[in-house]
């Protein structure tokens, strides 16, 4: 393939036509959500041609609904609609909050929840917050939809779980048990526009007295994935959450992390930041549980 | 390569052009269509000079493709003032001394309309973050804040 | 010459005259024009930091579709070695002339190897990619302490320092040392009762203008050229671009454009000779502009720097001796602003003994340019940090100490010349009694105090006034307009003319239509082309009284001039009515011919800008994160012309000081290769990250300007960096001698002054 070419299919059933004479003719091709990561690389470090396909103007991938059960978002709704949207905010607000995290109101018109976990950067905000909410992809795969769990959609530094042919349509996720909240928080040099240096998800679930009775806990940037951490949400359940609990689950997310250095910060940083960011967003999140 | 022909909006006049699939709609309105009060600061949505917005949604027009601009609604810098008339804001950066070089003030003056449309009375911690992805290296952003401040409150009809 | 009068214009913050097509969009920048038959140009850059280019092969770049153009260093005539003179911060021809274009080594990653210029910008960059270039890869240096060591690599081969009494034996990395002395240093600190040192680093930081660099070019077979170019001065873009392609001056034509941001890095070259070259050999007109990516890694940043101070005093304050050791990473050619950074760094105060000595150190990075007040950022965020600790040695208020010291009317300056009327003392007053000094602090919260300093500059400058059939007034000057000098200029015109500022407008004139013109930069803009502007408003009004002298049959100096009109002095005995401007504009081809008032000088006496900033910051102690919560800067401007545009520079400084003292820095992989070459990862103060910057405006008049004016545009970004510092300090308790104070670094400084205390604790 010589050139760029462009399509912006109005149905599922011809996107994935398309896709399919794509990989038919063997023909490399990308699909475009909000684009915000996409153009950027597109623009600089992979400059090859390819066939786009437009996802946007899908049903599918711009559904929004709050369930009894479940809450499902499309994978193209940008950040702009879904952070105004006040029962999505409450039902998930560490979701939310990451979404909001994501560059600037200009990127927000565009950036959307699939688009930055197909992006599949280890530091993509969302990423923590899904998981932490137990998000679960919804793929289309030929004339059938399978579905996979957040934890596993991620595969590597911006690599993901679809095959050829697959389009991303949403995430479905279920509706939070009584007294169960989330945050999210990341870490930053600046108040906004940069990539996280290290972030946290947190879920947690609390009975009447306020003893935490399930937790989830992911940890962004400091893994070629984002990393789900068992051991510290073993550290919370059971706890009122008190002191040593967040310093017991803050030591075992720093324990479990894999960070790097590069430009954005050093390994021994991320390490100790990683621990704060858990701590915080884990008494942020009990907040809103136990306020519920 | 074979250009696409586009059929789109631009300030609430009918436009039409023909662009390379991969070309940015910020390179459209600049280079095809000459409308270069847009302007290109970074090219990677970095800075908010190119500032524009599509079906009402304010988007950084280098991280748009030109051909999703069919059958969209754009509005740019030239469409803010209303024929001989500057918009409140327009005028607002004028008395301010809000803008220096004035390079990031045609993307900083399309993003506060946003905001000011959807929000009429920021704080000013509100009109920071908003107006975080527009950067300004000339005037550590105090002037703005405060036109952006004067503005809404002219929007909203009370006396300066 | 300053004379106290009242003021009509002069103070009032009217709507610039730039100002409507500034905020439509119709203001044309760098990269707005266009010509028929334009083509676009790119550049190769050298992928490696040191590097021997052995051969470059062109050929099949120049079939590929769309390319009219190929050109490498091969294509650019030689240049011979002479010293830049007119333009902001040091260089040679030579110098400038390969770092345009690379002849035979590639002296940073960025550096350009050769030029295509083609019918579109893609495929203007296609060909780029078929371009094959043989490099020998050599040793970069990347570092002062690698560049100054015996054993260096040398950046230029056959380097020998200047500046010594004596030849060196040897070459080396230091292509020049600076010595400014006075008393016995060694004396001095003999007669203190308390002696500090300490060394302290700066990173490589951008101006980070938001435009980047810009031009259009044509040039016809009779070899003359026209360029288009965004630029902070055409002249210098002319006398460079001629120099460049071995031109005369006379056949280079240069129009400058609305600039967005220069902060002195638009006071040089990069593509304009590019462009006129690749015009040559295409027959089009060629645009060519940058990338950011590319301003970042192949413009001119400001120097990394070592500065190493020490201070002694007595127990009462009083400064006995002082040292300076300065180090400043040119780049990849000589020519730092290590010589105004020691020029600067001691000059707020009175000491008899003082010794400094600069050393300008070539290393394999982009060849710095001015930044601001170039080179006294460094040098003073080092001996304005080693002051607060000197003050919490004596157990002294920071102000006070500076006040104690502080240099005055008639004091000899360390750089040379007795002070004339000066600000300082007046600012370090205004500081103390500021609301927001006594403001109380919270936990993990501290307060920092640093004085700034600049020169200012005077130079060349010229304005011609033309009075319009209507009695309107057209300016025309040759300063590109930065930051709202248009209306400065308008504001003077009318002061003096006295007439509506509204009847005033500024144009900004290309090299052939204005009178030769330094560089905006040196805040000399407002000082010395506004008293080239009220010297030919002085010319229009001494013709204005001729022509009503002649008009009533009186003889000149028996015509004032007063609120805009020719009147007739006291006791003259006609009976003649005030002549407006108007009047005798309308009337001007019958009493002599159009109004046409001019000026051109070489202006002297600027007055050098003191500033004070408060900075009050909270430290994250978890994480490192430094938060500036409140910020005061107070200067001695002279006069304010628009005191709106003042505060604008003021506050603007001040903001690009915070980010170099927090975050802003070049991370450059151990190849030489900068990893954050973008506004993404670059990271200078977007609007969250800053509270409203609260200015104090100090006006002691320079008597060397009719308003009184003295520069204000650089001072500002001088003082931040060790304010932010020493309030970084006063927040922890510890001290960190090395910018940026980025959360990583201050997180690691925190923990080890905890495990040191730990340490001392278990011990």
């Amino acid at each position: 393939m010589e050139s760029f070419a462009y399509a912006a299919p109005a149905t599922l059933d011809e996107a994935l036509e398309i896709l399919k004479a794509h990989q038919r003719r063997k023909v490399r091709t990308q699909l475009l959500a909000g684009g915000t990561d996409m153009l950027v690389q597109m623009r600089t470090v992979d400059r090859e041609p390819r066939a786009i396909i437009d996802v946007k103007k899908l049903k599918e991938t711009n559904k929004l609904t709050l369930g009894a059960k479940e809450t499902y978002i499309g994978a193209a709704i940008p950040g702009v609609i879904l952070t105004a949207n006040p029962e999505l905010n409450a039902r998930h607000p560490g979701l939310v909050e990451a979404m909001d995290l994501i560059g600037s109101s200009q990127i927000q018109g565009r950036a959307s929840l699939g688009g930055n976990l197909c992006n599949a950067s280890p530091a993509g905000d969302t990423i923590p917050a899904i998981i932490a909410n137990g998000g679960i992809c919804v793929i289309a795969s030929g004339s059938k939809t399978r579905e996979i769990k957040a934890e596993k959609f991620v595969v590597g530094v911006g690599r993901n779980a679809l095959k050829p042919g697959e389009i991303l349509l949403g995430i479905r996720f279920p509706k939070p048990a009584k007294r169960t909240s989330d945050a999210y928080l990341r870490f930053i040099p600046r108040t906004e526009m940069d990539i996280a240096v290290a972030g946290a998800g947190v879920s947690v679930t609390l009975d009447k007295s306020g003893t935490c009775t399930a937790a989830r806990v992911v940890i962004g940037a400091v893994a070629p994935t984002a990393l789900l951490v068992p051991a510290a949400a073993k550290a919370l359940i059971g706890t009122k959450l008190d002191d040593a609990a967040l310093q017991a689950a803050g030591a075992a997310a720093s324990a479990a992390s894999k960070p790097i250095t590069d430009k954005r910060g050093t390994v021994e940083y991320r390490r100790k930041v990683v621990a704060v960011l858990v701590r915080r967003a884990t008494r942020i999140a009990a907040e809103r549980a136990g306020a519920q | 390569m074979t250009k696409v022909h586009v059929s789109t909006t631009i300030n609430g006049q009918p436009a039409e052009f023909l662009c390379e699939p991969s070309q940015s709609l910020l390179d459209v309105l600049r280079e095809d269509l000459q409308l270069t009060g847009t302007k290109e600061g970074c090219a990677t949505g970095d800075c908010g000079a190119c500032s524009i917005t599509l079906d009402g949604t304010l988007v950084c027009s280098c991280l748009v493709l030109g051909v999703e601009a069919a059958g969209k609604s754009l509005g740019t810098i030239e469409g803010i003032a209303k024929g001989d008339e500057l918009h409140p804001i327009q005028q607002k950066f004028l008395e301010h001394a809000a803008l220096q070089c004035g390079v990031c003030t045609p993307g900083l003056i399309v993003a506060t309309k946003s905001l000011l449309d959807a929000n009429p009375a920021p704080s000013e911690e509100e009109i920071r973050y908003y107006l975080a992805g527009n950067l300004c290296r000339c005037t550590g952003y105090d002037k703005i804040v405060r036109a952006v401040q004067d503005a809404a409150k002219t929007m909203r009809g009370e006396a300066a | 010459m300053s004379e106290a009068r009242d003021f009509r214009s002069i103070g009032q913050r009217v709507i610039r005259p730039d100002g409507v097509d500034k905020v439509t969009g119709r203001a044309a920048f760098g990269a707005d024009y266009a010509l028929p038959g334009m083509i676009y140009g790119r550049v190769l850059r050298s992928p490696h930091a040191h590097a021997r280019i052995v051969s470059i092969d062109t050929k099949k770049a120049a079939r590929m579709p769309g390319v009219l153009a190929v050109v490498t260093g091969a294509d650019f005539p030689s240049v011979g070695s002479e010293e830049i003179t007119g333009g902001e911060g040091a260089g040679n021809y030579k110098d400038l002339a390969t770092n345009v274009m690379a002849r035979d080594k590639a002296l940073y990653h960025g550096h350009a190897v050769a030029a295509v210029a083609a019918t579109s910008v893609a495929e203007a960059e296609a060909a780029l990619a078929a371009i094959k270039v043989k490099y020998e890869k050599l040793k970069p240096l990347l570092d002062l302490d690698a560049a100054m060591a015996d054993d260096a690599v040398l950046v230029e081969e056959g380097l020998f320092t200047s500046g010594l009494p004596e030849k060196p034996t040897k070459p080396s990395n230091v292509a020049t040392v600076m010595e400014l002395k006075r008393g016995d240093v060694e004396a001095g600190f003999r007669e203190a009762d308390i002696v500090v040192e300490a060394t302290y680093r700066t990173p490589t930081v951008h101006q980070g203008y938001i435009e980047p660099h810009a031009c259009l070019a044509t040039i016809n077979q009779g070899g003359q050229a026209t360029i288009w170019a965004s630029t902070q001065g055409h002249f210098d873009v002319r006398s460079s671009t001629a120099k460049v392609l071995g031109l005369n001056v006379s056949d280079v034509r240069v129009i400058p454009t609305e600039i967005g941001g220069g902060f002195g890095g638009k006071t040089t070259i990069y593509v304009e000779p590019v462009a006129v070259l690749l015009s040559k050999r295409s027959g089009r007109p060629v645009k060519m502009t940058m990338s950011r990516e590319e301003v970042f890694r192949a413009s001119g940043p400001a120097s990394a720097t070592k500065c190493v101070i020490k201070i002694g005093a007595r127990k009462d304050g009083t400064l006995t001796a002082m040292s300076a050791w300065l180090a400043y990473e040119a780049g990849a050619f000589r020519g730092s602003s290590m010589a105004p950074g020691a020029m600067c760094v001691f000059a707020p105060y009175k000491v008899d003994n003082f010794l400094i000595r600069g050393f300008d150190v070539l290393v394999n990075k982009p060849k710095v340019a001015a930044y601001r007040a170039p080179g006294a950022p460094q040098s003073m965020y080092a001996c304005e940090s080693l002051l607060d600790e000197l003050a919490a040695k004596l157990g002294m208020d920071p102000i006070d100490l500076r006040l104690k010291n502080a240099v005055e009317e008639g004091a000899q300056a360390a750089y040379g010349p007795k002070f004339n009327a000066i600000g300082f003392r007046e600012c370090l007053e205004a500081a103390k009694r500021h609301p927001n000094y006594k403001i109380p602090l919270g936990q993990d919260e501290g307060r920092g105090v640093a004085a700034g300093f600049w020169f200012n500059a005077g130079m060349q400058s010229s304005a011609e006034i033309h009075i319009n059939e209507d009695g309107t007034v057209t300016v025309i000057e040759g300063n590109p307009d930065i930051g709202g000098s248009r209306a400065s200029m308008a504001l003077m015109a009318a002061e003096e003319l006295g007439v509506p500022y509204e009847r005033v407008r500024v144009q900004i004139a290309d090299t052939e239509s204005a009178g030769y013109t330094n560089t905006t930069g040196g805040s000399r803009v407002t000082f010395a082309t506004g008293m080239a502007v009220i010297q030919a408003a002085r010319d229009i009004i001494g013709q204005c009284k001729q022509r009503a002298a002649a008009t009533w049959g009186i003889d000149a100096d028996m015509v004032d001039w007063a609120d805009g009109k020719a009147i007739p002095k006291p006791g003259v005995n006609a009976d003649v009515k005030p002549l407006t401007l108007a009047a005798i504009a309308a009337n001007a081809g019958r009493t002599g011919g159009p109004l046409l008032g001019r000026a051109s000088l070489n202006a002297r006496g600027a007055g050098p800008g003191f500033s004070v900033n408060i900075a009050d910051v909270r430290v994250d102690r978890d994480t490192g994160k430094v938060d500036v919560l409140r910020f005061t800067a107070i200067q001695d401007v002279g006069k304010a012309i628009h005191p709106g545009y003042v505060e604008g520079q003021m506050q603007g400084g001040a903001a690009q000081g915070i980010g170099w003292a927090l975050n802003e820095e070049y991370v450059y992989s151990k190849d030489g290769v900068m990893e954050n070459a973008g506004f993404l990862d670059y990271r200078i103060p977007v609007a969250s990250d800053l509270p409203m910057i609260d200015t104090q405006i100090i006006e002691v008049p320079n008597p060397s300007h009719p308003y009184g004016v003295r520069g204000c545009g650089e001072t500002p970004i001088v003082a931040p960096l060790a304010a932010v510092a020493n309030a970084t300090h006063a927040a922890t308790g510890v001290r960190i001698r090395e910018l940026p104070l980025s959360p990583p670094r201050v997180l690691a400084a925190l923990d080890n002054a905890a495990g040191s205390a730990a340490g001392k604790a278990a011990g």
